[in-house]
Order: structure tokens, then sequence, then C-alpha cells
């Protein structure tokens, strides 16, 4: 994989590699917090930077540290405890430095540690053998991707608060379907570029 | 402080767990393990009722040969971490047991990575990281917090399986649904024969998203307590 061009890898992991809609990670908090645009924004917001942090990190760990020694197997333990610390030192430092964005991003830092494309991304970069900047823009443009799929499912989900949608299908359900259709729609942009 | 936030937020998703009733001697499809156990299968599981780790409920449901590794994968961690959690929640002090759960499941999902490296190469290929990704499947951290940091280690071993089950359960339904209509093959074994055509949609990413959904209205339709 070393020849693919960084630029390439970003906007593949935007559109036609969507992290959400064609590898399904991170459908939790898809589901849970697509109700509102503003928390699907914030939340957009928190992964994005998160993931972008935590795959370089890992991907620093991984070729530094596990490799050298042989120890693959750990990678797992290792990559969650990297996660987990990077939500708390990020929460931190928000906290600290802008008290406004820590007040509308506090709830859902916590949130990312257990969000599976955040380790996702992690594994996903190690199991294709991008280079760091590769990493990078994979961490990033999944990030974008997240983002940008959560909130178009907000906007639909607003819009759907006015239809008559039969009860058994409500909230998740609906949302599954809606996602599919989503996917759908994103398996057009399959073609453009291939990672 | 932040360890406090991280158990909100996280609770947040999840519904309480039952309470389990207080213990009387009673035969063992009444007894409280039992309950427990069928709880899990049925009356809170994971996927229709809690909406909890669906992410690879849709990733590895293309293959039901690949669904079955991944269900039993996931029932063999989430019952041994309920366990383990159960074991130490007494001694775990509260402001780092989220931490330690995640690290608990670590360590059974390596376990299970090995054991699928060594055993069933191929499988684990094709699954490959959504086995790691079994750590972050919210399922076994709503099971470990909600159920077996206050409930005995017996119990909790019974509840984790049952859960892990209902999962594998709801995964197999799926994959039973997509593969044959993808690719006319059950268990990679041919059972619609040559004149079928295949509906190629059902095994890429937004046939997951359909039978997914429709399995969850179905359910829901099916289970007259809803509110």
């Amino acid at each position: 994989m070393g020849e693919v061009n960084p630029f390439i890898i970003l906007i593949a992991a935007i559109f036609t590699n969507n992290i959400l809609l064609a590898n399904f990670l991170g459908m939790c908090p898809f589901v849970a917090i697509s109700k509102q645009i503003k928390s699907a924004f914030g939340m957009g917001v928190a992964v994005t930077f998160v993931m972008t942090l935590t795959a370089t990190l890992n991907w620093l760990v991984y070729e530094l540290v596990l490799e050298p020694y042989n120890l693959e197997f750990l990678k797992f333990l290792v990559f969650i405890i990297v996660i987990a610390a990077a939500v708390q030192f990020v929460e931190m430092v928000i906290e600290k430095s802008s008290p406004t964005l820590y007040m509308n991003l506090g709830v859902f830092l916590p949130l990312i540690t257990v969000n599976c494309a955040i380790l996702g991304v992690s594994l996903l970069m190690g199991n294709r053998e991008y280079s760091f900047i590769q990493s990078l823009a994979f961490g990033i443009g999944s990030g974008i991707g997240w983002w940008m799929a959560i909130m178009a499912m907000a906007g639909l989900r607003h819009r759907i608060q006015f239809s008559n949608v039969p009860k058994a299908l409500q909230d998740p359900g609906i949302t599954m379907l809606i996602a599919g259709v989503m996917a759908m729609a994103f398996q057009g942009f399959a073609g453009i570029v291939n990672i | 402080m932040a360890q406090g936030q991280l158990s909100i937020g996280a609770n947040s998703l999840l519904k309480p767990a039952v309470v389990a009733a207080p213990p009387a001697r009673v035969g063992l499809f009444e007894s409280e393990a039992w309950q427990a156990f069928v709880t899990g299968i049925w009356a809170d599981n994971p996927i229709f009722r809690q909406i909890l780790g669906i992410c690879s409920a849709l990733a590895v449901t293309n293959k039901a040969n690949n669904t079955l590794a991944m269900g039993l994968a996931l029932t063999f961690v989430t019952g041994f971490s309920c366990l383990l959690v159960s074991l130490l929640r007494t001694i775990t002090p509260r402001r780092v047991r989220m931490v330690t759960q995640i690290l608990i499941i670590a360590v059974f999902v390596i376990i299970v990575d090995l054991f699928l490296k060594a055993y069933f190469f191929g499988i684990s290929k094709e699954i490959g990281p959504f086995v790691g990704l079994i750590i972050t499947n919210c399922l076994i951290m709503g099971r470990c917090e909600n159920f077996a940091s206050n409930n005995k280690p017996m119990i909790s071993l019974l509840d984790g399986i049952g859960c892990g089950l209902g999962y594998a359960f709801l995964l197999m339904c799926v994959a039973v649904v997509r593969e044959p209509l993808g690719t006319g093959k059950l268990f990679n074994i041919s059972i619609l024969g040559s004149g079928w055509t295949e509906w190629g949609i059902m095994v890429a990413p937004p046939g997951a998203f359909f039978v997914l959904g429709v399995f969850i209205w179905i359910m829901r339709g099916l289970s007259k307590d809803l509110k």
C-alpha cells in the first residue's frame, strides 16, 4: 500500500469507503445521537478530532513500540488504552482552555472511548499497512466521513418527525432503513477512487 | 471526576438492567439465574431492544460462517468478562471501574483473536478487524456495567452468555437472509440452485441496513409490551 497518494486515501475515506456506511463502524452513537442536529454536530466534531489524534498516536505506538519488541498481539489492549488516555487528555485540555467548547462537547467526549469507529480506524490502518502520512489522512477522512453521515442522518430524522411512521418501526428501525438508502447513495461514489 | 462522567455518559445510552428478584428455593426454570439467562435472549435482546452492538451485526452478516464465528466469539467474551467483572466487583474502585472493564474485555478478545488465528485462519482473515472491535461493542460494556458489577458471579456469567446468545441469534437471523439472497448459498453450500439471480445488494452494505431495519421492525411489532 506504500504508493497510494494520501489525498486519495482522504477522499476515499470520506466518500467511497465511508467508515459508517461501508464499514458499519460507530453505529451505536449514530443511532442514539442523531435525533438532534446540534448534538450530531458536536459529536461529529469530537469524533473527527479524536480520530485524527488517535490514528497518529496508535501508528507511532505500533511502529515504535509494539513491532520492534514483537508485541503485536497486545495491540488491542494498547490501542484501547491509548484511546482512553487521549480522550481523557483532550477533555482536560478543552476544559481548561475553552469552557464554552467544553460545555458543548463535554457530554460527547467520554462516549468516544467506546465508539468503535475510533478503534476501527486504528485497526484498519494497521491491516492495510499505511505509512504515517497515509494514516493521518485516513484518520481525518474517516472522521469527516462519519461527521457528514451523522449530520445527514440528523437532518433526515428531523424531517421525519412529522411523518406517520408505523409504531414498531419508529426510531431505530426507520434509522436503519434510511441508513440503507444513504449507503446506496454513497455507493454511487464507488469508482471515483479506491483504496 | 472524569471517570464519573464517563460512566454517566455510557449509562445514558443503556437501559437499566432487570433487577433480579430476591432469591428463593425454586426449580431451575424459575430460578434467578435462569431468568437472567432468558431475559438476555428475548426480553432484553441487545440488538432489537437496546440497539447495542450493531456495528458487527451489520459487518459480518454477509456470510453465515463468519456470523457464527462472530456470535460465538462474542458470547464467550461477554460471558467471561461478566464473570470476571463480577468476581472483582468488590475490590474494584468505583473511579476506575470502566477502565478495568475495558481491559478485562480486551484480554478476552485477545484470547479469542489468537484462537481464531490458530484454528480458523480463513474466518479470522475475513472478519479480521471486527474481532478486535468486540472490545468496543457496547453490549458487553452494558452488561458488565449494569448487571455484572452488582450481581453474583454465576448469575453474571449466565446473564452474559444469555445476552451473547441473544445477540448471536439475531446475527444469524440476519445472515440467513442475506447470504442466500445475495449469493444463493448458505454456509457456502448452494441452496437456491443455479437459476437464482443473485441480489448483489444484499451482501453489499445497504443490504445489511435494510435487513436489520426490517428485523427490528418485525421484532418490535411482535413484542406487545413495548411502550
